[in-house]
């Protein structure tokens, strides 16, 4: 998959987004769109992505599903670490860093050495300091196969793959099997949530739309969101 | 023979007397931790929920988990300012399929939880508190801790949880996008109907 091409396009689609404006709901003002994007979306997953994932599991032995969560979750300790600076938050930043370091010492991350060591993982990320610094969410967007995200989540995560370490390998067809493992790896570790959504959700499209936006809003706010308003 | 079998009836009332009240009076978090104890301890070891017998897995949460929940409050706050519009009737049969697929969500979900430890976060209530909020947190190997709190609520029989927020989101706020959705398409009525389609499809499929 050509993650960078496949990213210009989101990003542009994150432009068009952001100009339109249409009657709606407040935080979804796109939904037809949406809605469109999420029933292109179905199907693939269905049928490709959801069926690569469940393969994954089954055929590939946990430790070595373990390592390869670990090796993308380093990078991300690292981008977690650069967003908890950004956002002044040193102690937590520290912990981030100092995950990287004990964990890439050696094994590039393969094993999660500083959890056992007891440095709390963080997940800090760029649409997390966006939203520290008062940037507003913007209009909800689906993307098909990346999922639920916002005009400023969106950004936040371009920005992140655009200076992620994977990018910068100079083999196109390594950096390409990565991305893909990537991708596997992160639909995998979605399972158990999508299916619980497939039992769970009167529209999934509703649901997951919630769901995504209740759980940036305790992100941003670091566990303490403002109470919603009770409508 | 008679004279002894009512006096030990008689003193298991007693018994049921004093340890009722004592029960009831179990704190929120001190209930939570049991509750999850008790249901992760069954998850880890009984052969017939890990091998994923659903009858099993559905008299594991009758029992143990459902005692413990307020559905009544739990539906209220999912229809939000549409409760009161419903009639008792409707309000029954919405209380009746919202529990039912609960309790199927809940099924698909149990197995998942059998790496996972649970550490909780000590609680600072108000004695006098009508309505808290239990922190706990599920730890799972290689990923970041999840936070899972219980929103209680005091009753005549003790605690009830009546929201589950996990990582954030909330059972409850969720759910009232989605009613406020289908009652916005088809009334209260469509809104139960589609409830009870849902049920039925999901245990069809199990």
């Amino acid at each position: 998959m050509k993650m960078r091409a496949y990213a210009a396009v989101v990003a542009a689609l994150l432009l068009l987004s952001a100009c339109a404006s249409a009657p709606g709901r407040a935080d979804d003002p796109l939904e037809p769109m949406n809605r469109a994007m999420y029933a292109i979306n179905k199907p693939i997953d269905d049928h490709v992505m959801r069926p690569i994932a469940q393969a994954y599991v089954d055929y590939v032995p946990r430790l070595v599903r373990l390592g390869v969560s670990n090796v993308f979750g380093n990078i991300d300790d690292l981008f977690s670490g650069i967003n908890g600076l950004l956002q002044g938050k040193t102690e937590k930043a520290g912990n981030d860093f100092g995950r990287v370091l004990v964990n890439s010492w050696g094994l590039f991350g393969l094993v999660d050495i500083a959890s056992d060591l007891g440095i709390p993982k963080g997940n800090e990320d760029f649409g997390q300091t966006f939203g520290y610094w008062g940037i507003p969410q913007g209009p909800y967007l689906f993307v098909p196969l990346w999922g639920p995200t916002t005009v400023r989540d969106g950004t936040g995560s371009l920005i992140r793959i655009w200076y992620g370490p994977v990018g910068y390998i100079p083999n196109v067809a390594l950096r390409n099997i990565i991305y893909g493992i990537g991708s596997v790896d992160l639909r995998a570790n979605a399972l158990g949530a999508t299916s619980m959504i497939d039992e769970a959700a009167l529209d999934p499209y509703t649901f997951v739309r919630r769901a995504y936006l209740q759980r940036r809003q305790y992100l941003v706010y670091d566990g303490n969101p403002p109470p919603e308003k009770d409508d | 023979m008679t004279f002894s079998i009512s006096l030990r009836f008689a003193a298991a009332l007693i018994l049921a007397a004093v340890a009722l009240p004592a029960m009831a009076q179990e704190a929120p978090d001190a209930l939570v931790k049991r509750t999850s104890g008790e249901v992760l301890q069954v998850v880890r070891t009984d052969p017939k929920v890990a091998a994923g017998d659903k009858q099993r897995i559905r008299e594991v949460i009758e029992t143990m988990l459902l005692p413990n929940f307020d559905f009544e409050k739990m539906t209220a706050l999912a229809m939000g300012r549409n409760w009161n519009k419903a009639t008792p009737e409707q309000q029954k049969a919405l209380i009746e399929q919202f529990r039912t697929l609960l309790v199927r969500t809940y099924s698909g979900a149990l197995s998942q939880y059998k790496d996972q430890t649970i550490d909780f976060k000590p609680m600072r209530a108000d004695p006098a508190a009508t309505d808290v909020v239990v922190r706990s947190e599920v730890v799972r190997p290689g990923q970041a801790p999840v936070q899972i709190d219980y929103g209680m609520t005091k009753t005549a029989n003790g605690w009830k949880a009546y929201d589950v927020i996990v990582g954030g989101v909330s059972l409850v706020t969720n759910y009232r996008d989605e009613f406020n959705e289908q009652i916005k398409g088809g009334g209260v009525d469509g809104l139960i109907q589609t409830l009870r389609d849902k049920n039925k499809g999901v245990s069809s499929k199990s």
